[in-house]
């Protein structure tokens, strides 16, 4: 059987197709203002790379923001499910699960099976996503990539007080007005990230294993920053970025 | 659905008009109190109208005037109005929409008649002290403070006589501003009827406890805005009796107001007015009802602390024992009481930017509530007036993610 998950983030789409368990196809690109049209060039994508057609998909589900635009899906479920399932079949040793996206964070907690018992998302505010990476990036004047092997070698890493992203913002330019060390200052980014989803994960509880994932647990500063704030360490899946629509085309083989 | 049809539908109530018409008259009489001879009091909505009932002054109260702002989608204007004096997007927004449409009129009904005199009590919030003064400044009319020590566990001998005094001000107070005696007898009709009002209430509430639910708490919401206004009036007990008797024969004929009932899940908190609505579909969308909620019991809840035959010895105890003052403790004992009484499938909890001791301690009562009856437990942060703390994108995959959670079991 041959099923797909898709996933409309804030940013990037995502899309896998698997074969029973094991993926043939994987896909990512901006979502752009058109998750309808982002789906769709992922599907193609898709079906390109494994050489089939759309009939020979047997079932598709959507998840993420944009769930509810991608008319080609047979179900749309929420992330939070996606990102469970994911998680719990590239790591099933995993009962808690980080996952950092664009414009979200959330904490999801499991149970053997990889059933949702608990979950908490950010409020309404980008402090602690990977937007407020791409803030800080911008007002650092350098971009996102790198930003991890650079903080790991920062010895005194600054302090970020404004857990507000646009107050964060002036903190670091001020920073780097005093002529602070780059890599301390994005070190103490990692850092104020690390605190602040900590601290929501302690509303559900932190179970061991932990595992990490969406877009932001590339970021290898923010998963070390995690670790030492969790006092634990941190999995980080291959592909992690894929994750949800890993799990939605497992649901989506679930549910045929 | 045409009128008709929706006459005939299991959403169509006959009190729903019946409650809108005798609103409609309460703020018309309201509105004209002048031209009548009458007096009007702003009030607060925990504290204790009866007397100013008994005494035939007319009460208005600005947070049901914000809960109109906010249904009718006029609240983040008014806000901004406020907001542009100088108050803080922090206040609450009741607080900030009454200043907002005071200072500069709007809203629904085109702002609330001047008060000739305000009563405030402190038992559901600090904020209400300083609105009432700044009030107070505004209209320049007297103002009575009814304070209300905390419930933390007990309720002491020497709170209740600091209440008790109290009450004996207020009394004193109104005469002073009436000109006139209080009086007493027709007190104890009021009282009484007060009484009544409350049992009625909380059987109107009750009927939820059928399956499928004959009112969910988005209706509770709106047939609520009589026991907070005019509890010891007359027309309150006949309203509430022809609602029962409604309710009761959906009871008897199993009409539920969710058609497709599969879930039933306790709210806590003050309503998200400004998406009524939207909540009611997505919710019903996926077969679950709201049945029952903290918010609408806490008219009713501490009438057994009340002493029919002694109402104005007893109020200062039933003002200072309800909901929003007591101690987080004690709250998660009445949620899971209503839990069981309802039986429901989970607490969903609207975390009220504006509301803080309604909000403060919901994630110590989620704790409570998960490690002792192991139900999920969802979180919308919302504002109940002011839309700008509200996303739908994001609260519609809160709950989609908790229906899935709910499933599972
Ligand atoms: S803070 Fe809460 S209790 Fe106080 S007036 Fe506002 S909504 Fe009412």
């Amino acid at each position: 059987m041959i099923c797909c998950g898709i996933d409309i983030g804030s940013v990037t789409a995502k899309g896998v197709l698997l074969e029973e368990s094991k993926q043939i196809a994987g896909a990512i690109r901006f979502t752009g203002y058109n998750a309808g049209n982002a789906a769709e060039t992922i599907l193609q994508s898709l079906l390109e790379q494994a050489g089939l057609k759309q009939e020979q998909v047997d079932a598709i589900v959507a998840t993420g923001y944009g769930r509810n635009s991608v008319n080609f899906a047979d179900k749309a479920l929420s992330e939070i499910i996606c990102h469970a399932a994911g998680a719990h079949f590239a790591v099933p040793a995993a009962r808690t699960v980080i996952d950092i996206g664009g414009q979200d964070s959330k904490i999801i907690r499991l149970k053997e099976n990889g059933q949702v018992t608990d979950f908490v998302m950010n409020d309404k505010c980008a402090a602690g996503t990977g937007r407020f990476l791409e803030v800080m990036a911008r007002a650092l004047g350098t971009d996102l990539d790198g930003f991890g092997q650079l903080s790991l070698k920062s010895r005194t890493p600054a302090a970020i007080s404004s857990t507000c992203t646009v107050f964060a913002e002036s903190e670091v330019i001020s920073l780097v007005a005093k002529g602070e060390k780059r890599e301390n200052i994005i070190a103490g980014i990692h850092a104020s990230i690390a605190a602040r989803t900590v601290a929501l994960a302690n509303r559900v509880g932190v179970v061991p294993a932990v595992a990490m994932t969406g877009g932001v647990s590339r970021n290898i500063g923010v998963v070390r920053a995690l670790e030492k704030h969790l006092n634990l360490p941190v999995i980080i899946p291959e592909n992690a970025q894929l994750t949800g629509a890993v799990g939605a085309a497992l649901l989506a083989q679930k549910g045929k | 659905m045409s009128k008709k049809d929706f006459k005939k539908s299991a959403a169509y109530m006959e009190s729903v008009p019946k409650m809108k018409k005798i609103m409609r008259n309460y703020y018309l009489k309201a509105k004209y109190a002048r031209y009548l001879g009458r007096k009007v009091a702003w009030i607060t909505s925990g504290g204790p109208v009866e007397p100013l009932i008994a005494m035939g002054i007319i009460p208005v109260y600005p947070e049901n005037h914000g809960a109109m702002i906010g249904v009718s989608r006029t609240g983040v204007k008014l806000c901004e109005v406020a907001e542009g004096m100088g108050y803080s997007t922090d206040l609450c927004s009741y607080a900030r929409a009454d200043i907002g449409c005071s200072a500069a009129g709007g809203g629904p009904i085109g702002g609330l008649p001047k008060p000739d005199m305000l009563i405030c009590c402190n038992n559901i919030c600090g904020t209400v002290l300083k609105w009432y003064e700044i009030q107070a400044r505004k209209f320049r009319v007297p103002l009575f403070i009814f304070d209300t020590p905390f419930v933390h566990t007990e309720f002491t001998k020497e709170a209740k006589t600091y209440v008790d005094r109290q009450v004996e001000d207020y009394i004193r107070f109104l005469e002073t501003v009436m000109k006139k005696k209080f009086p007493r007898d027709k007190m104890n009709v009021v009282g009484k009827r007060s009484v009544e009002a409350m049992r009625l209430w909380q059987q109107v509430l009750d009927t939820a406890t059928a399956k499928p639910a004959p009112l969910t708490a988005f209706d509770a919401f709106f047939h609520l805005a009589l026991i907070v206004t005019l509890r010891g009036t007359r027309t309150v007990l006949r309203y509430y009796r022809f609602l029962l008797d409604e309710l009761n024969r959906r009871v008897e004929n199993g009409i539920g107001m969710v058609k497709t009932e599969q879930y039933r899940f306790l709210w806590d908190n003050l309503p998200i007015w400004h998406r009524m609505r939207w909540l009611s579909r997505t919710f019903a969308a996926r077969n679950a009802a709201l049945v029952a909620d903290t918010y609408t019991s806490a008219w009713c809840g501490t009438v057994d602390h009340i002493d029919e035959n002694d109402f104005l010895g007893s109020m200062g105890e039933a003002y200072t024992r309800i909901y929003l003052n007591i101690g987080v403790d004690k709250m998660a004992e009445k949620v899971l009481n209503m839990i069981d009484k309802y039986e429901v499938d989970g607490l969903v909890m609207h975390s009220n930017r504006s509301c803080k001791p309604y909000s403060f301690g919901q994630y110590d009562i989620r704790r409570i509530v998960q490690e002792k009856r192991g139900l999920p437990v969802l979180i919308l942060e919302s504002d109940m007036v002011d839309a700008r703390k509200f996303s739908e994108a994001q609260a519609e995959t809160r709950i989609d993610a908790f229906m899935e959670m709910v499933g599972q079991k």
